[in-house]
């Protein structure tokens, strides 16, 4: 460990990407690292998403969600961090964080890694009635990793992201049986081997081109309708991915957003429009793999360090600009992430004060699919990202 | 003479008091039953409410505006501008005693057209004759100067400063909690299915959701059944009126809208209806709404693709910039409407009745006053009830603008609406416990916010010991 240096720093949520800053900033030598997480558990999503894929990334090693969030922990703690469970932060001001009970932390350099949710149903304008029976993902991964309750009998998932796949395993180990998924796309937007184990082991019919069009159930949800006209009986709902930054402290400190994105902006560094502020994770890019999140934190660390040593901070933080049909682009650890508003056949291309800098190969974009853009630019580059013609 | 049964509300599993003849029973258990029993159990009197479903306050009162009107656009004259004005008085000064969070946001009717400006001066004068006569009219730089964020096109407004925000989930569980805590019998799971009228005393059947047949015994009843007032009303042998159900749907925004209003905006109002609205709510967010669809089925609360898209039609024209915003609730209520525009309520001295039929979207302003009509009408077919000093409930205020117990550290369980571990736990216990998620919703705000669950539904389901399957 290098010197170190007597500054306080504050992480705003103890998932993957704030834990992860934490522990690589007391290895920076920062005197004083707080992360605070408004759960009676550090980890994040993590911490109940109880199957394979986590870590490969960060730790090279392929983790359970459960086990990922266990080995970020102790890692932290073994860092010297300071870790304060069910602690709410609710706004900052410069770097200085308030909590609910009204207690007040100055910070030297604040990290807000608030992570994301999934959108729920009223969000997303599904009409019908109001019964029990509709979940999100989350939702159902808490219920059977951390409480071992059962969910319903027959459940119906609506979306078709790499987390409605999570939902089907889910639902299946909670010993309901996943009737069919839903997706208004007309594909699914997941990576094939998912798509083909779910198909063949699961047997989960995707019907593409459909919404729910109706929620039917008096007390219990009976059943859901389609815009195809197709009813399926369920008694179980999941409304999956379609994720939203938890973004409440950044909108109130009235930081710059990224539209269409919910993110608050930030420069290649993690840097937020306001002095001292840094953003990580997928409060930034909605919503990628946990250990993408982690990597984003890992290199916040450094430009936090340089911030505490020279106070120096950019004049502007702009947004990626995009063109129809890219919907947002913001910066993650591994390149500038896009997302598209439909589906659609082509290459994406990065832009630097006007020249190009970097292009996907030819293929299908899905909305709700990263879009990962890598290239080297200036910091002080005017970036854009816009379909190849 | 009679058996006093002991206090608080019975559930299916304890012994209906088959013994007692009660001196009133109250039927339903929504805002204004729950208001009635109140008054009559601060009196020298045994009194029941009987309510179909399994909370007080579950049915229409849950879903409306939430609005303590002035009653400034009643009809002059009738029975409903009188107790909107009267309860308007009563509930504003009873809220703050008992917890029950009231905001005095005011509210501003925007014209939106010459016509509709031209029709203001009128209103006012409606209301003068209402005896409301703190309305004003404001020219346009007035009304975006009150409220910057409204779309383009206002013409003119009307001040109207003493329309409220009111929480009127806490308002009927005040209400069954003081009856209850003065000696009030509360039986919920109770459904009036039959009655028999006799000379002294009214037999009144009554069906659990598994079946079973109870009889609860008064001398006297008030019908305040809401939806299902006529049915009742038709059971005791009366005609007059029947219950056209009108749909209201309704959005509500997330807080993050909040600063978009300062309070509540109406549009000039028809014959049909007061029209759609927007308005903050005493939980920090904004609804629009409501629609309002004349249906036939009485249990048709569900939203609808129509509704839904028509509100946000109308509410990106008012504040243009709150449909961006997220959603974080869709409902809808059922208003107790009727052929007639005026309340319904009927005096039946062989019957030894009271009903308050066809009470739309204002009895919850109302509910006061009506409780204190139903008390004098019940007096004047003979009701001998003498007043009693009672027992003073306080609840634990729910509005935003207000102090809250998160404020004072203990765990947050539901974050979104920052809900403590304590409240949910006393939630489920007391006298009248919240026995489902919406019930604790409606008592505590827990699962009321964002993210609908995501964060909390599995730890509420821990805490309450409710099973999520079921």
């Amino acid at each position: 460990m290098s010197a170190t240096t007597p500054a306080h720093v504050v992480i705003i949520g103890g998932g993957p990407a704030g834990l992860t800053a934490a522990t690589r900033l007391r290895a920076l030598g920062v005197g004083r690292v707080t992360v605070l997480d408004r759960e009676q558990q550090m980890g994040g999503i993590p911490r109940h998403t109880d199957h394979l894929g986590f870590g490969v990334r960060d730790l090279h090693r392929l983790m359970t969600g459960p086990n990922y969030a266990r080995r970020l922990v102790t890692r932290a703690e073994e860092c010297g961090v300071e870790l304060r469970l069910s602690t709410t932060a609710a706004d900052i001001d410069g770097t200085a964080v308030t909590l609910t009970n009204g207690e007040r932390m100055q910070a030297d350099a604040v990290v807000l890694a608030t992570g994301v949710r999934e959108r729920p149903r009223a969000a997303r304008l599904v009409p019908g009635d109001r019964p029990a029976g509709v979940f999100t993902t989350g939702t159902i991964q808490q219920l059977t990793a951390l409480h071992h309750r059962s969910i319903g009998r027959r459940g119906v998932i609506v979306g078709a992201e790499h987390v409605s796949f999570s939902a089907i395993w889910t639902l299946r180990h909670g010993g309901c049986t996943p009737v069919a998924m839903v997706t208004e796309l007309p594909r699914h937007q997941t990576l094939a081997p998912l798509r083909l184990a779910t198909a063949t082991r699961y047997r989960v019919p995707i019907i593409t081109g459909a919404s729910v069009s109706q929620i039917i159930g008096h007390t219990r949800v009976e059943a859901v309708l389609l815009s195809n006209g197709r009813r399926l009986d369920c008694d179980t709902v999941v409304f999956t991915g379609d994720w939203i930054p938890d973004h409440e402290i950044v909108r109130r400190a009235g930081l710059a957003m990224t539209p269409h994105a919910g993110s608050p902006t930030v420069t290649q560094t993690f840097q937020t429009s306001s002095p001292g502020v840094f953003a990580v994770g997928n409060l930034v890019h909605p919503a990628e793999t946990a250990d993408v999140c982690a990597l984003d934190g890992r290199s916040v660390a450094a430009a936090v360090v340089r911030w505490l040593a020279d106070r120096e901070w950019p004049s502007n933080v702009d947004a990626i600009a995009v063109e129809a049909p890219v919907l947002w682009a913001g910066h993650s650890s591994h390149g500038v992430t896009a997302r598209v508003a439909e589906v659609i056949h082509g290459r994406l291309q990065l832009l630097a004060d006007g020249h190009v800098v970097a292009t996907t190969r030819r293929r299908q974009l899905v909305p709700h699919r990263a879009i990962l853009l890598r290239a080297a630019v200036s910091p002080v580059a005017r970036l854009m990202v816009r379909l190849a013609e | 003479m009679k058996t006093v049964p002991a206090a608080g509300p019975t559930g299916g599993s304890r012994r209906e008091p088959v013994d007692c003849i009660f001196d009133v029973v109250v039927i339903g258990g929504g805002v204004v039953g729950c208001a009635v029993a109140r008054l009559l159990s601060l009196h020298d009197l045994d009194v029941a409410l009987i309510e179909a479903g399994a909370d007080v306050g579950a049915g229409t009162s849950k879903a409306n505006t939430a609005i303590l009107h002035t009653g400034f656009d009643a009809t002059p004259g009738s029975i409903e501008s009188r107790l909107v004005a009267r309860g308007h008085a009563l509930l504003r000064e009873y809220a703050p005693m008992v917890g029950v969070s009231i905001e005095a946001t005011g509210a501003l009717l925007v014209a939106w057209d010459d016509e509709q400006a031209a029709r203001l001066p009128a209103l006012a004068q409606r209301a003068a004759a209402n005896g409301y006569l703190r309305a004003q009219l404001i020219d346009t730089a007035e009304v975006y100067a009150r409220e910057p964020h409204l779309g383009p096109g206002a013409t003119a407004g009307m001040v109207v400063p003493d329309e409220h925000l009111i929480d009127p989930w806490s308002t009927p569980i005040a209400f069954a909690l003081e009856a209850a805590a003065n000696g009030c019998q509360i039986l919920l799971n109770r459904r009036v299915t039959g009655c028999t009228v006799g000379s002294e005393t009214t037999e009144l059947i009554t069906t659990t959701p598994t079946g079973a047949l109870h009889t609860v015994t008064s001398r006297y009843v008030v019908n305040a059944a809401g939806l299902h007032g006529d049915t009742v009303h038709r059971m005791f042998g009366f005609d007059g009126f029947t219950i056209q159900p009108r749909r209201g749907e309704l959005i509500v925004f997330d807080k993050l809208a909040r600063p978009l209003l300062r309070g509540t905006v109406l549009p000039v109002p028809t014959a049909h209806t007061k029209g759609v609205l927007v308005a903050p709510t005493v939980f920090g967010n904004i609804m629009l709404g409501p629609t309002a669809d004349d249906i036939d089925d009485r249990n048709a609360t569900g939203s609808t693709r129509t509704g839904i898209r028509t509100l946000l039609e109308k509410g990106r024209r008012i504040v243009p910039s709150l449909v961006d915003e997220e959603v974080t609730a869709v409902y809808a209520g059922l208003r107790a409407a009727t052929e007639h525009s005026d309340y319904q309520l009927s005096t039946e001295a062989d019957a030894r009745y009271v009903g308050l039929g066809g009470i739309r979207s204002t009895g919850l302003t109302a509910s006061m006053a009506l409780a204190e009509e139903a008390l004098s009408r019940l007096r004047s077919i003979g009701l001998d009830a003498s007043e009693r000093s009672g027992v003073a409930v306080r609840l634990t205020p729910l509005g935003e603008a207000g102090d809250r117990p998160y404020q004072q550290g203990g765990r947050i369980v539901c974050h979104c609406e920052r809900v403590t571990e304590t409240e949910i736990v006393a939630a489920c216990a007391g006298p009248l416990p919240a026995t489902d998620v919406d019930g604790l919703r409606r008592r505590t705000r827990t699962l009321a916010g964002r993210c609908q669950g995501f964060y909390c539904f599995a730890e509420v389901a821990r805490l309450t010991g409710w099973d999520p399957a079921s």
